[in-house]
């Protein structure tokens, strides 16, 4: 089974947010990057089944030279290969159109990427990723297992869970669950040292289309002071005088 | 213990100026101390016992001997890697930090410089997996500051040599399979031996009631009438140099530890500062906790470029001892000073076992001892712009 992982590279979640350009783009001064935890759920299921079913890993990036931190960690994690699109990842679609020449020269089983990442929260890629190739699709995945050629994954639901049977190829949107974030895995000095070795091909991107682009950000406005109540009837009473909340 | 929010501070972007591979080992020294050693080292500290657990970890995140050639086990880094392992270890605890220097720089850099080959087969592997740990007898209890005066000595019986003294706060020395051991021969010239547990005659007793490094195991070195093989003598150099040589490395590695205790207490204070209200504001918004703070990572910000040019220079070879002394007493220094007043900004919670500050602070005051005294180092760069030795008789 040949795997393709996609990964994106985004803010750790502790990053100050800022933007540049007239609230127009995120500005990456002193901004630590990691690789996008939906995603990593999705690396480190796949090591799984490189490591109990032979599996080869590959993982994918779209991004610039500074992506190169966040997948030669996934190298040093075990990915066998990696492949960084040479092309700034601004707009879901554009993306999506990018991994899916890279998985169709690849000649890919199972391709995983992250339901959304953390930073943009577009949610798209894995779907469009999906019907670009024609391949069957599990979004929300908690759980996948592989046999042959057959698949079988959980979705969360509202309220629960569901069951479905799928065969490969397959694009999973991977989450929480995959594996527990117990189960990730942090390079040891022999992976970070084989990481070393392994190849990470820079590919230029092919012409596709951008359906989107961001006019501006806007971050949350800042939190008030906080005021102490002592009863009930003081709370009531602000929540509907001051706030006009209830 | 408070769960372990710690973010590090790099107020000049030094990021920028590591490379990837050093951001990767630091980042994997950073998640592992995290996730194995901040949930556990507070309740190993307060019992006195040395988390042994942790050997395995230590030894995956390269802890060991980093800068080892990958044919002996290790994994062929550079002396910066090295000090961002030290200096992460370190932010979890100076114990566990001076269990990984101590293997790394006083027990395999000794058997791999001046070590033959058999013995660099022989070791070198095993420390550097943490299936073998090692303890390094310099110091003895009549000398510390003066270890050329040392009295542990070996005589030549032919097709061994007879070991007898005594060495004192080893670290590591309660459980290490091995020990790198500095004695006198007949005619007084120091020489380094490899003494393993088992051999008849070599005790290893430990030093209870510590106020400092309580996750580290510390004690003595007893030699009496130990018969050490003759394979077991390090040929490639004798003298005091060669004890020093390895001082000067594990000296490089706590310059880079210091700064790590440092950014743990700075980081602990300032999230502190801004959560605890009085008076109506956080006290992070009152100038004498400002200044507290500024100055804080002003000397951080200071102590890091200091490691990280230290680092080249130890990278190309041309890191002098007294360039090494400077680093490790002014980081040393700066992180003691860091815990202090990061303590006070705590108040009352900051002698708590909650948080690590009064750990990091206890733990601090070993450091700026050991490896050399604080008193010690400035009188090295003394000596070293002056021309005259302060500190010989």
């Amino acid at each position: 089974m040949k795997i393709l992982v996609c990964i994106s590279n985004v803010p750790d979640t502790t990053s100050k947010i800022n933007f540049t350009d007239g609230d127009t783009k995120f500005d990456t001064n002193g901004v630590q990057f990691v690789i996008n935890p939906n995603d990593e759920f999705g690396l480190t299921r796949a090591m799984w089944f490189k490591e109990k079913q032979g599996a080869t890993v590959h993982v994918a990036n779209v991004g610039g030279p500074t992506t190169e931190p966040t997948i030669r960690k996934a190298l040093a994690i075990g990915a066998d290969e990696a492949i960084r699109v040479n092309a700034e990842p601004t707009d879901g679609f554009f993306v999506a159109q990018q991994l899916a020449e890279v998985v169709k020269n690849g000649g890919y089983d199972l391709v995983i990427a992250g339901r959304e990442s953390i930073d943009y929260n577009g949610g798209m890629v894995p779907g469009i990723l999906a019907t670009l190739l024609d391949m069957n699709f599990v979004n929300t995945c908690i759980s996948l297992e592989v046999d042959g050629n057959n698949a079988t994954a959980m979705r969360e639901i509202d309220g629960g869970k569901e069951k479905i049977s799928t065969s490969l190829p397959l694009v999973i949107g991977g989450q929480k669950g995959l594996v527990e974030e117990s189960d990730l895995r942090i390079p040891n000095m022999r992976g970070i040292m084989m990481a070393r070795k392994k190849a990470l091909n820079v590919i230029e991107p092919v012409d596709a289309a951008k359906a989107t682009q961001d006019a501006k950000f806007e971050k949350p406005a800042a939190k008030g002071a906080v005021k102490l109540v002592d009863n009930v009837d003081d709370l009531i009473n602000l929540l509907h005088n001051e706030a006009k909340a209830i | 213990m408070r769960p372990d929010l710690f973010e590090a501070p790099d107020y000049y972007n030094l990021d920028d100026l590591f490379s990837e591979e050093h951001l990767l080992v630091r980042d994997a020294a950073r998640q592992w101390v995290k996730r194995d050693v901040s949930p556990i080292i507070e309740e190993y500290a307060q019992k006195a016992e040395f988390p042994r657990q942790i050997i395995g970890g230590l030894a995956e995140i390269g802890a060991f001997g980093p800068y080892i050639p990958e044919e002996y086990g290790g994994a062929g880094l550079d002396q910066i890697s090295y000090g961002l392992i030290m200096q992460e270890i370190e932010r979890g605890d100076s114990g566990v930090r001076s269990t990984a220097s101590v293997q790394s720089s006083l027990v395999m850099y000794p058997i791999y410089t001046y070590g033959n080959e058999a013995q660099r087969k022989k070791y070198l592997p095993k420390l550097a997996s943490g299936e073998w740990m090692g303890s390094f007898g310099l110091t003895e209890p009549n000398h510390g500051s003066n270890p050329g005066g040392m009295e542990t000595k070996f005589k030549d019986m032919g097709d061994h040599y007879l070991l007898n003294g005594a060495k004192l706060w080893i670290s590591n020395s309660p459980f290490c399979d091995v020990a790198v051991v500095w004695a006198k021969n007949e005619e007084g010239r120091i020489h380094g031996l490899i003494v393993e547990r088992g051999m008849e005659g070599f005790s290893t007793p430990e030093t209870h009631n510590k106020w400092s490094l309580r996750a580290s195991a510390t004690g003595e070195l007893i030699f009496q009438d130990v018969k050490v093989p003759k394979e077991n003598l390090l040929e490639g150099k004798s003298g005091l140099g060669a004890p020093l040589g390895c001082l000067d490395s594990a000296r490089y590695g706590i310059s880079w530890g210091a700064i790590g205790a440092a950014m743990d207490c700075y980081d602990t204070a300032l999230r502190y500062a801004k959560e605890r209200i009085q008076f109506g504001k956080p006290i992070a918004a009152f100038q004498l906790q400002q200044k507290k703070l500024a100055e804080m990572i002003t000397e951080i910000t200071k102590a890091q470029l200091l490691a990280f040019r230290l680092g080249q220079l130890k990278n190309e070879g041309k890191a002098t001892t007294a360039q090494i002394s400077m680093a490790k007493r002014n980081n040393v220094e700066m992180a003691i000073k860091t815990a202090r007043e990061a303590r006070q900004i705590l108040g009352g919670m900051g002698i708590t076992g909650e948080y690590s500050i009064m750990r990091h602070m206890m733990n601090l005051e070993s450091v700026i001892t050991y490896e050399g005294t604080h008193d010690i180092h400035l009188l090295i760069t003394g000596m070293d712009i002056t021309g005259h030795a302060a500190f010989k008789g």
